[in-house]
């Protein structure tokens, strides 16, 4: 018997949202996830005590220091999917199985951010000890025999790849930087009616093409933000869901993966098929999910799409299957992706391009008020919801959750 | 123009060798010894004839671990390419605008053994997919000689 339906997201909360480093130093990552954690707990009616599980990805943050802090008395599941943000929505599908299997009752999943030291988009640069490679430093640690074929070709990041992508996307199905702009613009506009969004005010055509380039064909407003903070989810059993404070929010389905050639980070590597290499390298995730959960995108009423970079969720609305492949750019160009009118509300909740860059749990936690119904941007409805993960590394992910 | 920095020389349009050693391994060497003679050499699989980089020991196609290196003539095509504008680095402000590119090689399969580089002298203008482009290998140091490429012009040809 799978894993469809067994178990459900009961709680979810969040801190205070901060621009880049502006949680340093009145905040630590430890403060931050015991933050989030202790709100999600109470959203749901559960105390620390009930916390027996972690399902975690990318290494998010360690367990057993979190379970010290917190004082969770016993510890029964700890696991991380490996890769980076990715598998976001698919740690929810590791709650689950991990609770569907036995394993665990009351699984936290939680990332937290604080980059004041650290920022995740210059990955190949740190800049906090001068100009030092991060990779290919055996100073650093890092001496892998592979850096040296990437590390001096200045793609020094995910939005370097990303624009590789891009472009080639741009090439082979003649998608446009006005498809990207519509992805901007019509995620700021779901961001400016939240009170927590860091970016709120409108934007415009005019705006988007204003924006500076930072590495071409995609500018400024194509990227995510930089963030500080941190969102939690609680999973339990279906069957103890009844009885918490809000009603269950099941999980439908879940996958993560990928080709197998996707590689390591992928600004380093780009050496996979043509149809993979011009993807989200969701497609694979995808089909899985949809089949566990037996439904189709179809069925999906609003899609919280992991959006580090435009461009890719115009290539998940296609490996996701709510166009067809290529066909992200007319999609979006109709009015496809926009709250209230369109066939699929993308990130009613600003996303990381307009809200706040928590590496995919702020989606979770949009998913999850979209199905109670208690939305700021609420799809008339709502009862199916998809979550994906990033698209850097593998994993990729996908989440189905339904009320 | 030219400046220095923490990371050397800084030329606008290149990006400087911020890796200075190739910490190779027995399936790497190769390629940096003839790299430092500026040769082109690309490990293939001697049961199946698929080229890789970077040069992992085992053929993905058919997990063979029998390689022979061959030499290529060092001519491309541009897969993919991005303008960086931003300079990741405050000592990277005088390289920006600079161009990387995924590289398909000439006389092997193209995917599996694309080459990630910097290519310079070169407008941003200049440069499209499909666009021609040939290796150069700037010497480092006795261990390290960093892969680039210049466009193939028309007066080349
Ligand atoms: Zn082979």
């Amino acid at each position: 018997m799978s894993m469809k339906d067994q178990a459900a997201v009961v709680g979810v909360g969040a801190t205070e949202y901060y621009r880049r480093g502006q949680s340093y130093p009145t905040e630590s990552e430890l403060s931050l996830v015991c933050k989030a954690i202790l709100a999600a707990l109470d959203d749901a009616g559960l105390k620390v005590q009930d916390i027996d599980g972690f399902a975690l990805y990318a290494s998010s943050f360690e367990p057993a220091e979190v379970a010290a802090a917190l004082g969770v008395p016993e510890v029964r599941y700890t696991a991380t999917t490996t890769g980076g943000g990715g598998a976001s929505g698919a740690s929810i599908g590791l709650a689950a199985s991990a609770i569907h299997a036995g394993m665990a009752t009351c699984v936290v999943t939680a990332y937290p951010v604080q980059q004041a030291k650290r920022r995740y988009g210059g990955s190949a640069v740190a800049t906090d000890n001068g100009a030092q490679l991060t990779y290919g430093n055996a100073a650093l640690g890092i001496s892998s025999p592979y850096t040296g074929f990437s590390s001096n070709s200045g793609l020094l990041g995910p939005g370097h790849a990303a624009a590789l992508i891009a472009q080639r996307h741009m090439y082979k199905y003649g998608t446009t930087r006005e498809h990207f702009a519509e992805i901007a613009i019509s995620t700021r506009d779901n961001a400016s009616r939240r009170p927590k969004a860091l970016k709120k005010s409108p934007l415009t055509l005019d705006d988007y093409f204003n924006a500076r380039m930072i590495a071409e064909p995609l500018c400024l407003l194509d990227f995510t933000l930089e963030t500080d903070g941190c969102v939690a989810a609680i999973t339990v059993s279906a069957e103890r869901a009844k009885d918490l404070r809000h009603p269950p929010v099941y999980v439908m389905g879940s996958a993560h993966g990928g080709p197998g050639r996707t590689g390591p980070l992928n600004w380093k590597w780009l050496q996979m098929a043509e149809d993979d290499l011009v993807s989200s390298g969701s497609r694979y995730p995808a089909k899985r999910m949809y089949e566990m959960a037996g439904v189709g995108p179809e069925d999906v009423d609003v899609a919280l799409i992991y959006d580090n970079f435009a461009p890719m969720v115009l290539m998940q609305l296609e490996d996701f299957g709510f166009c067809p492949k290529g066909e992200g750019g007319p999609f979006v160009a109709d009015g496809n992706i926009r709250w209230k009118t369109g066939s699929i509300p993308v990130n009613t909740h600003g996303g990381n391009l307009s809200e706040a860059y928590l590496l995919g749990m702020s989606h979770i936690m949009e998913a999850v008020e979209q199905l109670r119904g208690t939305a700021v941007n609420q799809v008339d409805g709502a009862e199916i919801a998809l979550v994906t993960g990033g698209t850097s590394l593998l994993p990729m992910g996908g989440t189905l959750l339904r009320k | 123009m030219t400046a220095t920095s923490s990371f050397g020389e800084i030329r606008k349009g290149v990006f400087p060798s911020m890796q200075k050693h190739t910490f190779a391994d027995p399936t790497t060497q190769p390629f940096w010894d003839a790299a430092r003679v500026g040769r082109l050499i690309v490990p293939c699989c001697t049961r199946c004839g698929t080229f890789r980089l970077p040069p992992y020991p085992i053929c993905y196609a058919c997990q063979s671990f029998d390689l022979e290196w061959v030499e290529l003539t060092g001519l491309g095509t541009v897969y993919s390419y991005t303008v960086v504008h931003h300079p990741l680095h405050p000592d990277l402000v005088d390289a920006v605008p600079y161009l990387s590119a995924i590289v398909e090689l000439d006389g092997t399969q193209g995917e599996g053994a694309r080459m990630l580089a910097n290519v310079i002298d070169c407008e941003p203008g200049e440069i499209s997919i499909g666009s021609r482009v040939r290796i150069i290998f700037e010497h480092v140091n006795d261990d390290m000689s960093t892969p680039r490429f210049r466009l193939v012009r028309g007066d080349e040809k």
